[in-house]
Order: C-alpha cells, then sequence, then structure tokens
C-alpha cells in the first residue's frame, strides 16, 4: 500500500501526514507541479496547511495546479483519496466533495482536541472504523465550517456521504448539522477538517486517527 | 557643524558627537547612503551601544554549546549528532504602533534567524506583557490582535506554537512586550555560519521584494522612547507574509541540503544594511552590492530607502560562482525570486553603487567595530518609579475568596483563549500541549529522547529587585523543566528595560544582568544568545524591567516527560521544598490585589540549594515515581495545588499546618525553592526531609486547612472564564 500526499507552496502538514500512513504502509511526497500521480501510489492524501498562503479564498488556487488534473482522475477512476482541513476545501474547490467550508462562527483560528462520531463506515477511509465508534482527533483551522444547502445535505445523507459528525457538544465551528468529515457518492473520496494525522501515536496525543489511514490499507469486503 | 546633514543625523538618532566620529572614520562628509547606513548600523538596536559591555558579563560557555552568541541563532548539543538553535527576540516597538503585524513580523523574524543557520524551525514560544485588560481597552485590542498576528504567522508556515506566557501590569500600557522565541533541529556539523568567505563570490538576495515598508524601524522605532504622534509611525512597521517566508524556508533548507552555500543571513532590523555588512566583518571582507539590481516592489526608491528597507521575508547568501545557477535554480522551484546582487571584495570596504555609480563608500569596521559603547551611569531610584497598582481585594477577605480571587485574576486565569489560537501540533513532535505540564515537550526524531523548553520573566518582582528578580526568571525557567525531567543545556534572553541614558533604568539592566549572570553559573544554564529591547517608554512612564529567559533541556525519555495535574485518587501529595524557601507577599500576585506599593525585599536564593532541589525534582520526574510535579510560582502554593486539580480534574484534601509551620504566608507567598509533586507515598519519603507531606488526592474538591473546600469544577469555572470574559 502506498500513500501519495500532495505538497502545494503552503502546505504545512504533509510530512506528519506522510508519517502518519508510513504506519500502515509506504509514502511519497508529491510535487504540485507534476502532472502525473505515479503508477505505484494506491491512495492520495491533500494534506493540511496554507497552500498558496490561502490567498483568494483557501483552497481556490491550489485546485488548478497541475497535479491536481491527476488526483482528479484518479478519483474519477475510483481511487481513494483524503483531503484533509486544507486538503478538504481543495476537494471541495475541486468538485471532487459537496459542500463549501465557512469561516468559524468565532472568526478565529482554533486548535483543539475534539470528539467526533463516525456515521458511515462505507467509505475507503473509514471501512476499519465501527459504525457509531467514539474518535478523538484534534481540529486545527479558522476555516472549517461546513456548509451545504438542504436539498444537498438530504441527498448526501440519503446516501451515506456524511461519515463523520462532531460528537454533542464538540462542534468547534458551527458546522450544519455538526458535520466534520463527508464523502462523495462513491464514497472513495473523503474530507474531513479534523486532522487524524495528528492522531498516531499514543506520545503525542491519541491513536484513533491511525484507523482512517488503516481503512484504505483494508482488503474491500466482497 | 552646520551644514544641511547636521541636522538630518539627528533625526535619525545621532548624536553630535557620533556624527562627529563618522566624518572622522571616513574622513569626510557621509552622503546620504552613508549616513543612513551608519545611523542604523550605530542604533541601539544594531550597536548594543549601551548594552554592549553589560553583556559580556553573561557566562556563554558550556560543555554542551556548540554556537553561541554572535550568529543568527546560538545551538546546543542534544545528542545523537542533533543540535538544537535557539533564540529570541522583541518585537515590542512596531507591536506597540501595529500589533498584528508587529507580532506577526516578531515570529517571522525569529523563525528566520534559526533557519539562517541552517535549522528547520520546530517550534515558537511567546512572551507577552500588556497593561490591565479589565481597565484598557487598549490593552485589549492589543492583546488580541497581537495574539492573532503570532498565531496568523506560526500556524500559516506550519511552526507549532507550544508555550508562552502573558502578564498585565499597568506599566505595560503604553508599551507592550512582544517576545518571540524560536527552535529548530539541525545535525550538528551543517550548521552554518554568516561570515562571507571568498573573494569573488557572488552575493544573492532571495526571498520577497524590497519596498518602503519598515524604513528606519530599528532607528526610528526600536531605539528610541515611544510618545505622541506614534500612529504616524505606522508605516515603519513592517508587513508580514508567512506564505513568502514558508517558500523562503523551505528553499533555504534545500539549498542548504546541497551545499549550495558558503554562508546565508537573514535580513532583519536594518536589512540590507546590517545583513552584508555583518556578513563582511565577521568573514574580515567586503562587500559591493549594486542596489539597481534589488528587486522592487516600489520602482521609485533611493538608493538608502533600498539599502534600510525592512521588508520582510528576505535573505542573503554568499555563492560560488559555478553554483550560482543551481542555486537560481532551487529558487524558481519553490517560486522565491533571487538576484545576484554584490560580490565579494578583498576592499574590508562596504561599497554600494547604484549601477556604476558609486553612491556609499564605508569601511565595515567603522561600521560594525566602531559603533562607539557607552558606559552606563547606574544609579538606584531615589524615590519608587511604580505606582502601587490598584487594590481589588480586602486583606481580610477569607481564604476561599481570595484564592478565587487569584485563579480568576488576568495574571493567572487560563491561557487557552491565547493557545487555541496557536497550532501546537504540526511537526508532529509535540508531547505536552500547553497546559499539560510546566514546560513544553517536543521528542527528538527517531529518538526516545526529547527537548523541554520554557520562558519566563516577572517584571513586577525585577521591578522591586532587578538582581533578585533576575535571579528568579532563570531559576523558574529551571523549575519549570525539573517539572517535566529536563536538564537544562542552555538559555536565551531578550532583555527589556526603559531608556538606558537615566541612571536608574542602569541601575535596573547592570543589576539584572549581574542577576542573570549569577543564576547561569550557578544552574550550569550557559546564554547561547539572546536580545536587547530599550528605550521602553511610552508616556506613562519606564515599563516594568524585564528580563526574559528562554531555556532548553534535554530529556532521556519523552514517555516519562512530567505532567502538572494530579492523576490518582489517594495519591499522597508533597510539598518538596528547598531549607531556603521563604515565601513571601512581598511582589506577589495577592500583594498586587491588595494594591500594595512595589517595595520590600524579595528572599534570596541559595542557588546551590536550589540546583539540587531541581535535581531531585528532575530525577524523580525521570525516574517515573511521581506522577504529577508543579513548580510553587505565582500565587503560592494555594495555586499550585488548585492549578495540579484543575489540570488533572481531581480534588486534593491538604493539611496546611505544616506549611504555616514554615512561613505565615505559606499559602500565597512567593519565593523560589518549591514544587508541589504526588505519587505513591514511598516516592514522596524518597524525598527525605525536603518532602512537606500534605495530604492527598480525591474527592471532588480541594480542600486546604479548615478555611478552604472549593468544587473543582467550581475553580476550573473561575480559571478557565479569567480571561477569556475580559475579552468579549
Amino acid at each position: 500500500m502506498k500513500f501519495g500526499v500532495l505538497r502545494f507552496p503552503g502546505s504545512c502538514d504533509e510530512r506528519d501526514a506522510a508519517l502518519a500512513a508510513a504506519k500502515v504502509g509506504e509514502s511519497e511526497i508529491l510535487w504540485h507541479q507534476d502532472r502525473e500521480i505515479p503508477g505505484d501510489v494506491d491512495a492520495i492524501i491533500v494534506p493540511g496547511g496554507f497552500s498558496y498562503g490561502d490567498y483568494l479564498r483557501v483552497g481556490a488556487i491550489a485546485r488548478f495546479s497541475p497535479i491536481m488534473a491527476a488526483v482528479e482522475r484518479f478519483a474519477r477512476t475510483g481511487g481513494p483519496v483524503l483531503g484533509i482541513c486544507n486538503g478538504f476545501q481543495v476537494l471541495c474547490e475541486a468538485g471532487l466533495l459537496p459542500g463549501a467550508l465557512l469561516p468559524n462562527t468565532s472568526l478565529r483560528f482554533l486548535c483543539r482536541q475534539v470528539e467526533l462520531d463516525v456515521v458511515s463506515t462505507e467509505t475507503a477511509w473509514t471501512r476499519a472504523c465501527d459504525p457509531g465508534e467514539r474518535l478523538s482527533v484534534p481540529v486545527k483551522h479558522t476555516t472549517g465550517r461546513y456548509y451545504a444547502p438542504e436539498p444537498v445535505l438530504e441527498e448526501m445523507e440519503a446516501h451515506g456521504q456524511i461519515v463523520l459528525r462532531y460528537a454533542s457538544g464538540y462542534n468547534p465551528n458551527g458546522s450544519v448539522a455538526d458535520i466534520a468529515g463527508v464523502a462523495n457518492a462513491a464514497g472513495n473520496v473523503v474530507g474531513l477538517m479534523p486532522h487524524p494525522e495528528h492522531a498516531v501515536d499514543p506520545l503525542t496525543g491519541s491513536v484513533d486517527g491511525l484507523k482512517l489511514f488503516a481503512s484504505v490499507a483494508v482488503p474491500v469486503p466482497a | 557643524m552646520s551644514s544641511a546633514a547636521s541636522a538630518r543625523h539627528r533625526e535619525l538618532g545621532l548624536t553630535d558627537s557620533e556624527y562627529d566620529l563618522i566624518v572622522e572614520k571616513l574622513g569626510r562628509e557621509p552622503d546620504e547612503v552613508e549616513l543612513a547606513v551608519f545611523s542604523l548600523m550605530w542604533s541601539e538596536h544594531c550597536g548594543y551601544k549601551h548594552s554592549r559591555k553589560v553583556l559580556r558579563t553573561l557566562p556563554t560557555e558550556g560543555p554542551r554549546v556548540v554556537m553561541g552568541p554572535g550568529e543568527n541563532a546560538g545551538a546546543v548539543d542534544v545528542g545523537d549528532g542533533l543540535a538544537c538553535a535557539f533564540k529570541v527576540e522583541s518585537h515590542n516597538h512596531p507591536s506597540a504602533v501595529e500589533p498584528f503585524q508587529g507580532a506577526a513580523t516578531g515570529v517571522g523574524g525569529i523563525l528566520r534567524d534559526v533557519f539562517a543557520v541552517g535549522a528547520r524551525p520546530v517550534a515558537i514560544l511567546d512572551s507577552l506583557r500588556f497593561g490591565e485588560p479589565a481597565t484598557s481597552a487598549r490593552s485589549r485590542y492589543l492583546l488580541e490582535h497581537a495574539v492573532a498576528g503570532i498565531g496568523h504567522y506560526g500556524n500559516s508556515i506550519g511552526v507549532a506554537t507550544v508555550g508562552g506566557e502573558i502578564y498585565f501590569e499597568s506599566a505595560y500600557e503604553h508599551n507592550c512586550l512582544v517576545n518571540a522565541m524560536c527552535l529548530g533541529l539541525i545535525e550538528t556539523e551543517r550548521l552554518i555560519r554568516s561570515a562571507a568567505a571568498g573573494v569573488g563570490n557572488v552575493v544573492v538576495l532571495f526571498g520577497a521584494r524590497t519596498g518602503r515598508d519598515g524604513i528606519g524601524g530599528a532607528s526610528v522605532l526600536a531605539s528610541a522612547e515611544l510618545g505622541e504622534g506614534d500612529a504616524a509611525k505606522r508605516p515603519t512597521v513592517q508587513i508580514g507574509d508567512p506564505f513568502e517566508e514558508k517558500k523562503l524556508l523551505e528553499c533555504s533548507l534545500e539549498l542548504l541540503d546541497r551545499d549550495l552555500l558558503v554562508s546565508l543571513q537573514d535580513l532583519g532590523a536594518a536589512g540590507l544594511t546590517s545583513s552584508s555588512a555583518e556578513m563582511a566583518s565577521k568573514g574580515e571582507v567586503g562587500i559591493d552590492l549594486d542596489v539597481r539590481k534589488v528587486p522592487l516592489r516600489e520602482a521609485d526608491m533611493e538608493p538608502f530607502e533600498i539599502m534600510i528597507s525592512e521588508s520582510q521575508e528576505r535573505m542573503l547568501c554568499v555563492v560560488e560562482p559555478d553554483d550560482v545557477a543551481d542555486v537560481l535554480a532551487v529558487c524558481e522551484r519553490w517560486e522565491t525570486r533571487a538576484t545576484a546582487v554584490g560580490v565579494v571584495t578583498d576592499t574590508r570596504r562596504l561599497r554600494v553603487f547604484d549601477g556604476e555609480a558609486l553612491v556609499g563608500d564605508m569601511p565595515v569596521e567603522a561600521l560594525v567595530d566602531d559603533c562607539p559603547v557607552y558606559d552606563l551611569a547606574p544609579a538606584p531610584p531615589a524615590v519608587g518609579l511604580y505606582p502601587a497598582p490598584e487594590r481589588v481585594i480586602a486583606d481580610e477577605a477569607p481564604a476561599a475568596e481570595t484564592l478565587l480571587a487569584l485563579l480568576g485574576s488576568a495574571n493567572l486565569a487560563s491561557r487557552r483563549w491565547a493557545f487555541e489560537q496557536y497550532d501546537c501540533l504540526v511537526g508532529s513532535a509535540t508531547v505536552r500541549r500547553p497546559e499539560a505540564a510546566d514546560a513544553a515537550v517536543l521528542r527528538l526524531p527517531d529518538s526516545k529522547r526529547a527537548l523541554g523548553v520554557s520562558i519566563d520573566g516577572n517584571g513586577r518582582r525585577v521591578a522591586i529587585d532587578p538582581y533578585r528578580g533576575a535571579v528568579e526568571a532563570v531559576v523558574e525557567c529551571s523549575a519549570n523543566l525539573a517539572c517535566v525531567g529536563a536538564e537544562p543545556l542552555g538559555l536565551t534572553n531578550c532583555l527589556n528595560f526603559g531608556n538606558p541614558e537615566k541612571p536608574h533604568i542602569a541601575y535596573q539592566l547592570t543589576r539584572a544582568v549581574a542577576g542573570l549572570a549569577d543564576a547561569c553559573r550557578a544552574l550550569g544554564a550557559p546564554v547561547v544568545g539572546g536580545n536587547v529591547s530599550l528605550y521602553n517608554e511610552g508616556g506613562g512612564g519606564p515599563i516594568y524591567p524585564t528580563p526574559v529567559v528562554g531555556m532548553v533541556g534535554e530529556i532521556p525519555d519523552a514517555e516519562r516527560a512530567g505532567r502538572l495535574g494530579f492523576a490518582r485518587e489517594g495519591d499522597a501529595v508533597a510539598l518538596i521544598a528547598a531549607g531556603s524557601w521563604a515565601p513571601s507577599l512581598i511582589g506577589s500576585e495577592l500583594a498586587k490585589l491588595r494594591g500594595a506599593p512595589l517595595e520590600g525585599e524579595l528572599p534570596s536564593a541559595d542557588l546551590g540549594e536550589l540546583r539540587a532541589t531541581h535535581a531531585a525534582v528532575r530525577q524523580a520526574v525521570r525516574s517515573g515515581a511521581l506522577r504529577s510535579a508543579h513548580d510553587v510560582a505565582e500565587g503560592g502554593v494555594a495555586i499550585a495545588l488548585a492549578e495540579c486539580c484543575i489540570a488533572g480534574g481531581l480534588g486534593a484534601t491538604v493539611d496546611v499546618a505544616p506549611l504555616l509551620e514554615r512561613s505565615a504566608d505559606a499559602l500565597f507567598g512567593e519565593g523560589p525553592g518549591a514544587f508541589v509533586v504526588s505519587g505513591p507515598a514511598e516516592a514522596l519519603r524518597a524525598f527525605g526531609g525536603a518532602a512537606i507531606p500534605l495530604g492527598t488526592v480525591g474527592g471532588p474538591q480541594l480542600r486546604l486547612g479548615d478555611e478552604i473546600a472549593v468544587d473543582v469544577a467550581e475553580l476550573s469555572r473561575v480559571h478557565a472564564h479569567g480571561l477569556a470574559d475580559l475579552l468579549h
């Protein structure tokens, strides 16, 4: 199992994501100007950070970098893609995931450990979780308030695209319906604001984030 | 001295005799570029002309020091061939004028100092001082925007902000303090210095374009008192762009990784002027610069403006001619602008060209080494310098009420409001997050070992006794490190003081540095670098003299790094106290709440005994025998106990009789030399006579003698809201 972790100018968490992924497989950093995903890469992580300085709008510029065209092709052919924080924002901008991320209701950056409820285990990145499982994972962002219009939310609900919710009392940013992570209809592309790559070692926090990386490494049930 | 230039030199902060000395060194009147360059190089900020002599008294050598003061950052050996480079620096005056950008660029500047020696920055800490938030809207504004600025820069560049301190005193009302510290890691043998070398080598400027921001920052802002019309100085504050710096950081580290650089220097205060002069001075060479080659943000900048601009996110490097193409290619890959702007010469002169025209020609030695150094004329103040604080609690208030008033006071309440605005996690090294332990703990890569880091300084106590107050700042850091099991390797300091030309400020400065020097020697913690910020005087008089100490220590086993919170019901609680521990209300937080004047005698510190006490606590933490360890500091033993309860979510029952036997002020009094620890009773007995058994962990309340019984939930609520509620 090999993970490709994107690096844009302004990415911050790509090393952390690569280290986390390396706990369940191999990992390689991919440069934003590359036009192809190496053939041996089985899954893509779009990491957190401030790609292109968050200028214009979070994720709006990274979405047009050369590698993203390759990521879109990879995703549309069923390749597993995980967007974390800024990566989630990039995937929303790229139209690979529904909805958008708005500024936190506090209008401030917030770094805090939160509790998440796993809503869907039918995605490439949550298969190793139990339905309803509680995960302790940190958030750290200024623009993490998930939003989608009501009809879109109903459709997402119907198709099991709501993957993670902030547990009761833990919604840090005012996200609609406590949504912390979502998937595309096929379930191969997942985006979330919390940082599972910062929850893979008991020494530095919890280990609950490891489950997301482990999920992709689990063989798909027949 | 009647030329037009003579009026100009005063505007630039030079005295008449300094101007005469410049004329003597040049053998003629300086032109516009030369005058601008000299005014910056001979400013207090760059030339340390009032502090150089006293700084020489600090101990700078130790077995683990691999790079001492004088480089962009100092460094200590942290084992396995790795070095930790670190430094603290002030950005006080810019932050007082424009807090968001002032604080942000303070972080940007200290980050550059660390990666200028080749180290990858791994952590930021900050030390902040403001006026009273309850009564000063301006202080709340400065606090909110400075914290946001620090977060903006550190978060965006992807370096964890892992710790810090914030204190509020009316003495900082007009002149806030924003000190930022950064640590980085590098293989020791790859540390790079800033000395230019190799005649004929190329000088390359890379990073952001040069604009008119920050012109005169070092001389106008940093080396004079603040006063009326500071809003008009706002254009002298630099604007930060962390995205540009992130690219600059990665680009610099790749250039070093590929061995493409001879030397590297960041552009900080005084921009191109000080960076080129320092590089030439250290290498004992000359540098020719062509300002016309410098990429500009505004087309019509004058040569002198280009030389002194403090535009952020720029670096200067020296490259062998054959490597220039490779250097430019690496910069292009990182979308970082890079331009060859000069050449290393054997002239020992800094020569500035505007295309073909020579517009400045100065001996490097005159710029760097001949800056006049002044003797201070210290004299203790005849009368108190600082008014007594406003009383907010009666002397007769019941103990429980006093405890809660302290816990919720601006100085002691939880800093969660601030630290949640910082990314403390990026880098995956943070073993102890803020408020989990007395010091931040960062694990080292591919190792079971870790670093402990603490930053501290208590201006009120230094105001009462500059010597003992400064000793306490070093002791406090060492005590914080002991609580996580870290042994000091070295420290950095930032000396924030008023106008040193005034005898009473000179007195504060010389006595404080004497205290720092004695404490550093006694505790075995050499100074590897630092910064001086003088002239911190606004309309309301001088700030409290505030030496801030940042200390780095090593922990053999990260798994055993200490925590401050009580951890298990039934654990024994003890006070580990040095024999010389003599808590008193003089200079304490309670004295402040009672409106006491800043006078009296601070307890003296037996440094040899304190070192042994710290070692005993450190050993107990390292052995895993203790389940919690917390240094007794502001607010005394009572507050330390409350903090242990809050952090652990557990109550405790404590007998006050053995405390009161030691001192009538043992509950709320302050003074170095005591720790609250918990663990199995036999582990605490191992401390022998140093351990004063206090009681037991457990129950929903902190019960302190007969007078105090407060629910932990209530302690937590008061602690959590004390600062946050002031800011809505």
